[in-house]
C-alpha cells in the first residue's frame, strides 16, 4: 500500500479557540448513527456553530473570511473524551489538511496521524501569534512544516513538534500502519503462541 | 535476577510482537470487543481491502449504543439505529463473530458484557472502539479505548500499532467515609490530577482502598481512566479477581483454572516495581463528589460551593469557569446542594451494575421521587436486569417512580431515545457532562454515584446523599 509522504501542509487557517475541546463537541454523537464517514463533514462542530433549527451561531467556522482553511488552530487537550475516529474523519471531510494545537488527547492524536491529518503542538503564545497574523489577514499562507518541526506564515516562524513515531510515519508515508501490521502476520504467530487465552 | 516490572510492563512485553519502522510496537491484542457503532466502517475498509477477521474466536460484539430501552421488538422506530444493528448482525455472521445479540439473554453494554462472560481476563490485552473500554482494566488487563481505523487493524491483524504508555501508580489507603463510593473515588482523582493528567500514562490503581474493593467497584474506577486522560487504568489482579471470574462461562475450567490463575498472578506487579510517577490519596479525603462544570474534571465535594472565576487560579481556569457557568446556569460561588434537577439516570457502563442498583433500591425503598423529576434506571446489561428483577429490585425502584429499562447505554450519551429536553439538568450515574452529551443541545449533566442520584431524584435538587438517606 502507497501512502503520500505528508512533509509540509500548507493552506489557510482559522483558529477555534479553548481548551479542553472534547470529541462530542466536534461531532455531537447523535451524528454517529451512520454506516460510513461520508458526510461528516458537514456536522462538524454542529452544536457550537447552529441553533437547533438550522440557523447560524457566531462560530470561526461560520465567517465567510474563513472559509476554505485547510489548518485549524485550537488549545489545549483537543479532541479529548470519546475514542470516536469519527471527530477527525468529520474535520477532515470538512477540509481540513492539518491540526495545530497546544496539546492533544491521545486517542485523538492517534486516529488522526492514522488518517494522515497531522497534529501539531505548539506553545500557546505561538498558536496565538499565528492566530492574531491569521486574523488580520485571514488569507495569509500557513505552512507547517512536518520534517523541520516548524510553522511558518508572514515572515515568521515558530517551532510545532511532533511525537517522533507520529513524524516519521507521516513524512515516510506509513502513517496508516495496516501494511505494515499485515506484513507482521508471521511474527504475530510466534507470539500468539505463546499466550495460552488466544488458542482457539 | 531479572528487574522488577509493573503489571503493564509485563503484559506489554507479552504482547509485544515486534518493532515497526516508525518505533512504534506492534501489539498483540487478545481480546477484541466490537459494537454497532464503530465497526461498521472498519468492516467495510476490511472488505474494501479484500481481507478477513484474523481471530473471529477473540473477536465479540454486542449492541448498546443505539437500542431504545423501551423498545425491544425489531424494527426500531428510527431507522438509522435498526441499519446500524442489521450491519453489525450481517458482519459478525460474515465473519463467524460471536453476538450477544439481544435474543441472546447476554446483550449488554459491551464493558459490562466481557467482564459478565468472563472474557476479560487478568494478563491480556483488549481492545475496542470505545474510549471506556479502560473498564476491562479492574481485571488487570491493557485495555485500549480505539478509534475506527484501529479496529480495522485489529480484525484484520489481531494486533495494533502503539507507543509504550508510561506507569502512574496512585494508591488510595485508608477507609472510605460512610456514602462515599466508587464513583467519588476516582471524580476525586480526576479533579486531582486534571483531565488531562494522564496523557501519556496508564494508571496503576493500588493502596488498601482498592484492595478492599469489589470487582464491580474496581471497574467503575478503571471505567473513568480515560475522563482523567489516561489511556488506559488497571488494578492488580488477586483473590478477589480470580473468585468473581470462577465459573463465568468464557473463564477456564478445571485444571486449566489453575494453571490460569497461576500464570494471571505472575502477571500482577512486583512489589519493587518502578513506576514513572506515584500519587498518593488519603481516603479520608474523598468525599461525595458532583461536577459543577463541562468537563468531569470540574468537580467539587457536595458541601463546597461552586468556583467563582475570581477565585481563579490562573487565566485558563478562569475561562473555564465563566465558560462552564455559562452554560450550566450556575450561580458562581454558590452551594451546588439545592440545586433544582429534572431528571434523574441511574445506569451506563460506569454505574450500571447489579451493586449499584442494590445501593440504591436500600434506601429509596419507600420514597418516591420528587414530583416534577424523571426518573430511568436502565440496567447496564440483560443480565444485571435478570439480577435485579430476581431481587425485586426493579419493582422497588418502581415503586419509588423510576422508570425500569432495558439494557444499553441510554441516556449517557443519548443516541437512542433517551434523552434530555432543552437545558434540563441530569443527575448522572454516568461519565460524561460534555455539552450537549445526554441528546439536547443545552442539556446539563451532573455527575454523580448512584445513591448521590436517588438523593437527587427523592428531593428533586442536588442532595447529599448521607443526609437524605441517613447514611452512617
Amino acid at each position: 500500500m502507497s501512502l503520500a509522504k505528508i512533509t509540509s501542509v500548507t493552506g489557510r487557517a482559522v483558529n477555534v479557540p479553548g481548551n479542553d475541546i472534547d470529541t462530542d463537541r466536534i461531532i455531537p454523537a447523535r451524528f454517529m448513527k451512520c454506516v460510513t464517514f461520508d458526510g461528516l463533514g458537514e456536522y462538524l462542530f454542529n452544536d457550537v456553530r447552529r441553533q437547533l433549527d438550522g440557523t447560524e451561531k457566531p462560530h470561526p467556522l461560520n465567517e465567510a473570511r474563513f472559509k476554505g482553511a485547510t489548518i485549524l488552530l485550537s488549545g489545549a487537550n483537543f479532541g479529548c473524551g470519546s475514542s470516536r475516529e469519527h471527530a477527525p474523519q468529520a474535520i477532515a471531510k470538512y477540509g481540513f489538511k492539518a491540526v495545530i494545537a497546544e496539546s492533544y488527547a491521545e486517542i485523538f492524536f492517534g486516529n488522526s496521524t492514522t488518517l494522515g491529518l497531522p497534529c501539531a503542538s505548539a506553545a500557546r503564545e505561538d498558536i496565538a501569534r499565528i492566530a492574531a497574523a491569521v486574523e488580520a489577514n485571514p488569507q495569509l499562507e500557513v505552512v507547517i512544516d512536518v520534517t523541520n518541526q516548524e510553522v511558518r506564515f508572514g515572515g515568521q516562524k515558530v517551532k510545532a513538534t511532533f511525537r517522533e513515531s507520529a513524524r516519521d510515519a507521516l513524512i515516510n508515508g506509513r502513517w496508516d500502519a495496516i501494511g505494515e501490521l499485515l506484513d507482521g502476520r508471521d511474527a504475530v504467530k510466534v507470539t500468539a503462541a505463546k499466550l495460552p487465552y488466544l488458542v482457539a | 535476577m531479572p528487574s522488577a516490572k509493573s503489571l503493564f510492563q509485563k503484559v506489554w512485553d507479552a504482547h509485544t510482537v515486534r518493532t515497526l519502522a516508525n518505533g512504534q510496537t506492534q501489539l498483540l491484542i487478545g481480546t477484541h470487543l466490537i459494537h454497532e457503532v464503530t465497526s461498521p466502517q472498519a468492516f467495510g475498509m476490511l472488505r474494501d481491502l479484500g481481507l478477513k477477521v484474523s481471530m473471529p474466536h477473540r473477536t465479540f460484539a454486542t449492541v448498546d449504543h443505539i437500542v431504545p430501552t423501551d423498545q425491544l421488538v425489531e424494527p426500531y422506530a428510527d431507522p438509522l439505529a435498526q441499519a446500524m444493528m442489521d450491519e453489525l448482525r450481517k458482519n459478525c455472521a460474515q465473519f463467524g463473530i460471536t453476538f450477544f445479540d439481544r435474543a441472546s439473554g447476554k446483550q449488554g453494554i459491551v464493558h459490562i458484557v466481557g467482564p459478565e462472560q468472563g472474557i476479560t481476563q487478568p494478563g491480556t490485552t483488549i481492545a475496542c472502539g470505545d474510549s471506556h473500554t479502560s473498564t476491562h482494566g479492574a481485571f488487570g488487563a491493557i485495555a485500549f479505548g480505539i478509534g475506527t481505523s484501529q479496529v480495522r487493524d485489529v480484525l484484520a491483524t489481531q494486533t495494533m500499532a502503539l507507543s509504550a504508555l508510561k506507569v502512574r501508580r496512585i494508591e488510595v489507603n485508608g477507609q472510605l467515609r460512610p456514602g462515599v463510593y466508587a464513583k467519588d473515588v476516582i471524580l476525586h482523582i480526576i479533579r486531582t490530577l486534571g483531565v488531562n493528567g494522564g496523557t501519556g500514562y496508564a494508571y496503576e490503581y493500588a493502596g488498601s482502598v482498592f484492595d478492599g474493593f469489589t470487582m464491580e467497584q474496581r471497574m467503575t474506577v478503571c471505567n473513568m481512566s480515560i475522563e482523567g486522560g489516561a489511556r488506559a487504568g488497571y488494578v492488580n489482579p488477586d483473590e478477589t479477581t480470580f473468585a468473581y471470574l470462577q465459573g463465568r462461562p468464557y473463564a477456564p475450567k478445571g485444571a486449566e483454572w489453575d494453571a490460569a490463575v497461576a500464570r494471571w498472578k505472575s502477571f500482577a506487579s512486583d512489589p519493587d516495581a518502578k513506576y514513572d510517577d506515584v500519587v498518593k490519596i488519603d481516603a479520608v479525603d474523598i468525599a461525595p463528589t458532583v461536577t459543577w462544570g463541562i468537563n468531569p474534571g470540574q468537580a467539587i465535594a457536595i458541601n463546597e460551593n461552586v468556583p467563582h472565576p475570581d477565585t481563579a487560579t490562573s487565566v485558563d481556569d478562569k475561562a473555564g469557569i465563566i465558560e462552564a457557568l455559562a452554560y450550566m446556569k450556575l450561580p458562581a460561588g454558590e452551594p451546588i446542594k439545592g440545586t433544582k434537577i429534572s431528571v434523574a439516570f441511574l445506569g451506563s457502563c460506569t454505574n450500571g451494575r447489579l451493586s449499584d442498583f442494590q445501593e440504591v433500591a436500600k434506601y429509596v425503598k419507600g420514597r418516591k421521587v420528587a414530583a416534577g423529576v424523571k426518573a430511568i434506571a436502565v440496567p447496564g446489561s440483560q443480565i444485571v436486569a435478570l439480577q435485579c428483577e430476581k431481587l425485586g429490585l426493579d419493582k422497588i425502584l418502581a415503586e419509588a417512580g423510576f422508570e425500569w429499562r432495558a439494557a444499553g447505554c441510554s441516556m449517557c450519551l443519548a443516541m437512542n431515545p433517551d434523552k434530555l429536553v432543552g437545558d434540563q439538568l441530569c443527575a448522572s450515574s454516568s461519565n460524561r457532562n460534555f455539552k450537549g452529551r445526554q441528546g439536547s443541545t443545552t442539556g446539563r449533566t451532573i455527575l454523580m454515584s448512584p445513591l448521590m442520584v436517588a438523593a437527587a431524584a427523592v428531593t428533586g435538587t442536588v442532595a447529599d446523599a448521607r443526609e437524605v438517606f441517613s447514611v452512617n
